[in-house]
């Protein structure tokens, strides 16, 4: 067996100009995409259920009422195991997610508070009074979140609630870097050579780098993750990483210790889980490499590592052991190591959770809000090795039907195929290295190339053809027009190419520019995804949309023909690992793997020439208060930018929230209402550069 | 023949004549040639319109020639062309010269087929006098509108004209009263479809005026009563011909057209789209296209997309997109009277009208151009409320539907008529009629989803259970009642001091689906997912529905 993980992730600002909104993020195949998914999961499940099943006896007290404080996908997954054990849950929420799934799923529900997690889900009173109110019995704090809060431990420990996960030591002793550095070193786990603590000034930290020998990484102490991490290569660089990240270490965790190591050039990054439990037991899981990362957030995990020989693994997983000992760990957890190319590990982490899940959080009709982690499904596949493992997984991504929203399937299925990631050449730096200008979509070949322009103009033919299929009227008989080859004129990236199309039956014999391809499909066209076979080569293609006009948009990614793959020898479990996120507008890689055609019959080609090109409307700069009303919200502030159809402010009239809009792209160049304000009609709200 | 055959005669008595019998055959011959030659020449000409030069004017401005467009409209082939050789009769100020005839004159008629369906079609040539209206030019459409009335089938009528012929006088002005008269004649028995694309001004914008639908191309199209230079000389006021009568003004403001399109090559080609939605006349029924969207297909994203807090927004597009066929709507009027969405969408293949209130008020003001804002009043649109605007664009459209068997799927979120002097004095009564008019005169299948609100009178007017709806439903979400809670305590409780829990016990009562059920004015609770499946359902069974109405000359709406 097999396995890989990805995670997609869609682009909340964009999908929500989009043409399909944000609601319709799953239609009826995505059903059947998230049927494909759990199925995998119930592999997955049977795993985690035998995990969990170590101390586990169904007769044991539980508890009657436990909280989840936490959402999305961790909260379902807590409250339907609460629920096959027959205890009671209580759900917490923010205003914006107080239609979401887990709400749905639990018996009661709970506002915290306002959409900002430091308001809701991070607002400590609230869900304190959440539990007095609900009189809940234990806390389940999923991951993230309060998971790893000390403090929010011993609140609960004060009023006699208790905390489901790892105790206060762990948390404290694991989720303070410099503390789990001290422990892991008196635990004899590897770790990276460095200082940690506080830093008394930037030459200081000077000397500290010069000991441990360039380069090294300088970051806050309490920062999580790569959060604020900086390299520096000489004692210049030094200076200016000691003042940010103490600047930062400050600000932003109102603690000065900072952590200056021995920065791993080109690491993997592997981690072990480990399972302990409250009397000294501890046992350690096989690892999973987590190297393609970007942002420092995983991407694509694997597992097993295919760079991990056995004896590495056993003293990973030795030192892993001794750890988690060493903090009396009683619950799941990971531990997380560099790896470098000469296999030697380093201790980075230990993560006070267990990663090992597959769902999704959200249902055709979810809102994703863009307060909250942009993940919306992990995909985890299996094979028998890691090629059946990918193959399954670039055709699950193939078959994810995402509307409304800008995800990163293209890039996920970008890096699966990618000849460095299949030879196993990973590091963490991977994603920078092989995409220096970031994504930009995948490039088609030009077989490739040809093939989209087949599907693309069989599928309009299809259309066409379909227009003409009337139920008969006897009054008037339906003369169809008899074309037997279609000439089409087919525009794709500026470039016009000459296609011509017959058709027999459910064959396509599509000519594009002088070579001929077969193009079969069943031509459903109502279904979002399409299964098309172009001269034998099977391509699952997603038409997003189709205008009179001639334009239409085609999902194109291609199943990769996987055979062409170097076999590569694999033992034990192979899994992948990709989470599908929401992707900041800034770096999206938008329509990477959506194309835009427009298709016209040659005659309308020929005539299109005389239209005269569109001069750019001057969109208005000004939006003012259409109606008298109060201004809920105002969601910009000078010198933003706002994207066409961005919510600019809301307005309430007639008890009705209008959101006004952005006209066009810009900049912010006033704002002339707050939230309260009371506003006439005609009144100017914002100005736009 | 006769002529003839009486020369063989006299020459068979006169031998001496010969010669003369030869050069009478010959003479014969040589005139059917020049006939021959004579059709193929006038045929070429026709074919060229105004001629090249005016031709390549024409193309210059972005504009496609009469004949061009009916290419692009009409599937390949099909087209057959009827008064190619018609001319104009008028001799006065040179008319009569060579040079100033054209066969076929300034439009192009007859009749072809869109995806093989039948339909006839007028296409009016600018490049022969600018397109401007003769009395043959009249009579060339009349002929085709006549016959398409006699055979049922739709008229489409491409226009690209400037005007009256001024020199055939009140010949011209006859032309246009003959097309008007036909218009009428041809109203609710065939669909009729007017595609501006060029000026159409003066007396000429009363013939699209009278059609079913008016669709104009963007920038190259104009209608307006009068130009800019005569309004300007009246009322002193500076406007261009893009702010008095271009497709933006008429598709936001006015209300005259219905859609507007990029240019010539996409107007036609949406045009072929929209067709597609019509019956070719008031005889037939819906047509009925090969669907592949299962119409059982549940939508799950239904079940949550109306808010819980019941003053928040929502977009009833999405909940039509999800039911209909496909998400394919062809929306009418999409920029005007926001707060109502019509259109024509298919369920299981079957065409249907769809009208819904819009809760949400995505607002144009900040894409509208500056002198919308300079000189005149921005129309503002609440959250879903019936309205002057409102009212007359539902009524056009569901009387259309009712006279062309297209079934009406309603779906109803309103919190009533919108409020204000500007409303009362606008005359809100009368107009707001219109559309309770409308909606209690159709005997197409009618079904209706209460989303949400469904508030006053409103209520009563959107395609309720009491005026007759086939099928009406309720979704959990809705809340049917005669005001808002928060109001309805105000007037009840008026003083009362626990006005909160007052509030709160009206919600409980009536702020939900179970005072119109209990009284059978909704036939059913549904959820959400399931209406899809339910509205298809319905309309299989009601595909038969039989209405008789008392004879009458003809309804008196509240114009």
């Amino acid at each position: 067996m097999a396995g890989f993980w990805v995670g997609t992730a869609p682009l909340v600002a964009a999908g929500r100009r989009g043409r399909w909104p944000p609601q319709q993020l799953m239609l009826s195949a995505a059903l059947r995409t998230l049927k494909h998914v759990l199925y995998y999961s119930r592999q997955c499940l049977m795993v985690s259920r035998n995990l969990g099943s170590v101390g586990y006896d169904p007769n044991e007290k539980t508890f009657d009422k436990i909280l989840v404080a936490n959402r999305g996908e961790i909260a379902c997954r807590v409250i339907r195991t609460c629920k096959k054990m027959g205890i009671k849950t209580v759900a917490i929420h923010s205003d914006v997610d107080a239609s979401s799934v887990h709400v749905k799923m639990a018996d009661e529900a709970v506002c915290v508070g306002p959409a900002p997690t430091s308001k809701s889900y991070l607002n400590m009173d609230a869900i304190m009074e959440a539990i007095k109110k609900t009189r809940a019995q234990a806390v389940h704090p999923g991951y993230g979140f309060l998971s790893e809060n000390k403090e929010f431990a011993r609140c609960l420990a004060a009023e006699d609630v208790v905390f489901i996960g790892p105790d206060t030591h762990a948390i404290q002793a694991m989720g303070d870097k410099i503390e789990s550095k001290l422990l892991a070193k008196k635990a004899e786990v590897n770790t990276i050579p460095g200082f940690d603590g506080v830093v008394k000034d930037a030459e200081e930290a000077v000397r500290i780098a010069r000991e441990i020998g360039y380069p090294v990484m300088i970051k806050a102490s309490a920062g999580g993750g790569g959060k604020g991490m900086r390299i520096a290569w000489d004692d210049e660089e030094t200076r200016d990483g000691f003042r940010l990240s103490s600047q930062e270490a400050a600000s932003s965790f109102g603690d000065d210790r900072l952590l200056i190591e021995k920065f791993i050039d080109n690491p993997r990054h592997i981690e072990i889980q480990v399972l302990g439990d409250k009397h000294g037991n501890a046992l350690w899981l096989n690892e999973r490499e987590c190297s393609i990362q970007r942002r420092n957030q995983k991407v694509v995990e694997e597992a097993p590592s295919i760079f991990l020989d056995a004896e590495t693994r056993r003293a990973m997983g030795e030192q892993a052991v001794a750890l988690a000992r060493a903090v009396k760990y009683s619950s799941a957890g990971t531990v997380e190591f560099l790896v470098d190319s000469k296999k030697n590990f380093y201790f980075l982490e230990m993560n006070t959770r267990l990663q090992v899940r597959v769902d999704s959080g959200i249902q055709p009709g979810s809102d994703i809000s863009i307060y909250y982690d942009p993940m919306i499904s992990k995909l985890i596949t299996y094979g028998s090795d890691r090629t059946e493992a990918l193959k399954r997984m670039a055709d699950a991504l193939d078959n994810y039907v995402i509307r409304g929203v800008t995800h990163n399937i293209a890039l996920l299925r970008e890096v699966i195929i990618n000849s460095r990631f299949v030879k196993g050449d990973i590091s963490t730096k991977f994603l920078s290295d092989v995409y220096p200008d970031g994504f930009k979509g995948h490039m088609l070949t030009k077989s490739e190339k040809n093939q989209l322009l087949a599907i693309a103009s069989s599928l309009f033919v299809a259309f066409q053809l379909r227009a003409q299929h009337f139920q008969e009227n006897s009054r008037m008989p339906v003369i169809k027009p008899d074309i037997a080859n279609w000439e089409l004129s087919v525009k794709l990236h500026d470039k016009v190419h000459t296609v011509v199309a017959s058709n027999n039956g459910s064959v396509f014999s599509v000519e594009v520019d002088g070579s001929k391809l077969n193009v079969t499909s069943t031509w459903n066209l109502a279904s979002p995804l399409l299964s098309v076979s172009v001269d034998g080569t099977q391509r699952t293609v997603q038409c997003l949309s189709r205008e009179a006009g001639g334009n239409m948009s085609i999902q194109f990614l291609g199943t990769v023909d996987l055979t062409l793959w170097p076999r590569l020898e694999c033992s034990g479990t192979v899994m992948a690992h990709c989470s599908l996120d929401l992707l900041g507008s800034s770096d999206a890689p938008t329509s990477a793997s959506q194309y835009k055609v427009n298709i016209l019959t040659r005659l309308a080609a020929e005539l299109n020439k005389f239209m005269l090109e569109k001069v750019t409307e001057d969109t208005s700069s000004v939006l003012r208060s259409p109606m008298p009303g109060v201004v809920v919200a105002v969601s910009v502030k000078p010198g933003d930018a706002v994207a066409e159809g961005q919510e600019i402010c809301v307005i309430e009239a007639m008890k009705m929230q209008n959101s006004m809009t952005a006209g066009k792209t810009g900049t912010v160049k006033s704002v002339h209402c707050q939230a309260g304000d009371t506003v006439g009609e005609g009144d100017l709200l914002v100005e736009l550069e | 023949m006769a002529a003839a055959l009486r020369v063989a005669a006299v020459g068979a008595r006169l031998s001496v004549l010969a010669s003369g019998l030869r050069a009478a055959v010959r003479s014969l011959c040589s005139q059917a040639t020049s006939v021959n030659e004579r059709i193929e020449n006038k045929r070429r000409t026709a074919l060229l319109g105004g001629g090249q030069r005016r031709i390549d004017a024409q193309h210059k401005r972005g504009k496609l020639t009469a004949r061009e467009r009916i290419s692009l409209l009409l599937d390949p082939g099909s087209f057959v062309e009827s008064d190619m050789f018609v001319e104009h009769r008028c001799a006065d100020f040179g008319m009569a010269a060579d040079k100033n005839k054209f066969p076929g004159d300034s439009v192009v008629t007859g009749r072809g087929r869109i995806n093989g369906r039948l339909v006839y079609v007028f296409s009016q040539d600018f490049t022969v006098f600018g397109g401007s209206l003769s009395g043959a030019h009249a009579q060339k459409i009349c002929k085709i509108m006549d016959q398409a009335i006699t055979v049922g089938a739709p008229v489409i009528g491409l226009n690209d004209s400037g005007g009256a012929r001024i020199q055939e006088g009140v010949e011209s002005l006859a032309g246009y009263a003959d097309i008007f008269l036909r218009n009428v004649t041809a109203s609710g028995v065939i669909p009729q479809i007017s595609l501006i694309m060029g000026p159409c001004a003066g007396g000429a914008v009363y013939s699209p005026a009278l059609t079913d639908f008016t669709f104009m191309v963007k920038d190259t199209s104009y209608l307006f009563i009068t130009g800019p230079d005569v309004v300007k000389s009246v009322t002193n006021e500076d406007v261009t011909q893009e702010e008095l009568g271009g497709a933006k003004t008429h598709t936001t403001m006015s209300g005259v057209a219905h859609r507007a399109f990029e240019n010539d090559v996409d107007a036609l080609c949406n045009l072929r789209d929209f067709f597609n939605y019509l019956p070719l006349s008031s005889q037939d029924p819906a047509p009925v296209r090969e669907c592949h969207d299962p119409s059982d297909r549940l939508v799950p994203e239904l079940d949550t997309i109306v808010p819980l807090e019941s003053t928040k927004a929502y977009n009833m597009v999405d909940i039509i997109h999800s039911v209909v066929d496909e998400r394919e709507f062809f929306e009418i009027m999409p920029n005007y009277a926001k707060n109502i969405i019509v259109g024509f969408a298919r369920m299981n293949g079957r065409t249907v009208g769809i009208v819904g209130n819009q809760p949400k008020v995505a607002s144009d003001s900040i894409s509208f151009t500056p002198w919308n804002y300079a000189r005149r009043q921005y129309r503002p649109y609440f959250a879903g409320c019936l309205d002057i605007n409102s009212s007359v664009k539902g009524a056009r459209f569901v009387r259309f539907c009712d006279a062309f068997n297209i079934p009406l799927i309603t779906f109803v979120d309103v919190p009533g008529f919108l409020p204000g002097t500007a409303q009362e004095y606008g005359g809100i009564i009368r107009h707001g009629a219109k559309l309770l008019y409308a909606f209690a005169e159709a005997t197409v299948p009618k079904v209706t989803v209460i989303t949400r609100k469904a508030y006053g009178g409103a209520y009563d007017v959107m395609s309720s259970k009491h005026l007759c709806g086939d099928t009406n439903y309720a979704w959990p979400t809705a809340e049917i009642a005669v005001m808002g809670a928060k109001g309805a305590v105000e007037i009840i409780f008026k003083g009362h001091e626990n006005v909160e829990a007052a509030q709160a016990e009206y919600i409980e009562k009536f702020a939900n689906p179970f005072p119109a059920a209990v009284r059978g004015f909704v036939d059913d609770i549904i959820q959400p997912s399931s209406t899809r499946a339910r509205i298809c359902c319905d309309l299989d069974v009601l595909a038969s529905k039989k209405v008789q109405r008392p004879w009458r000359k003809h309804a008196n709406i509240p114009l």
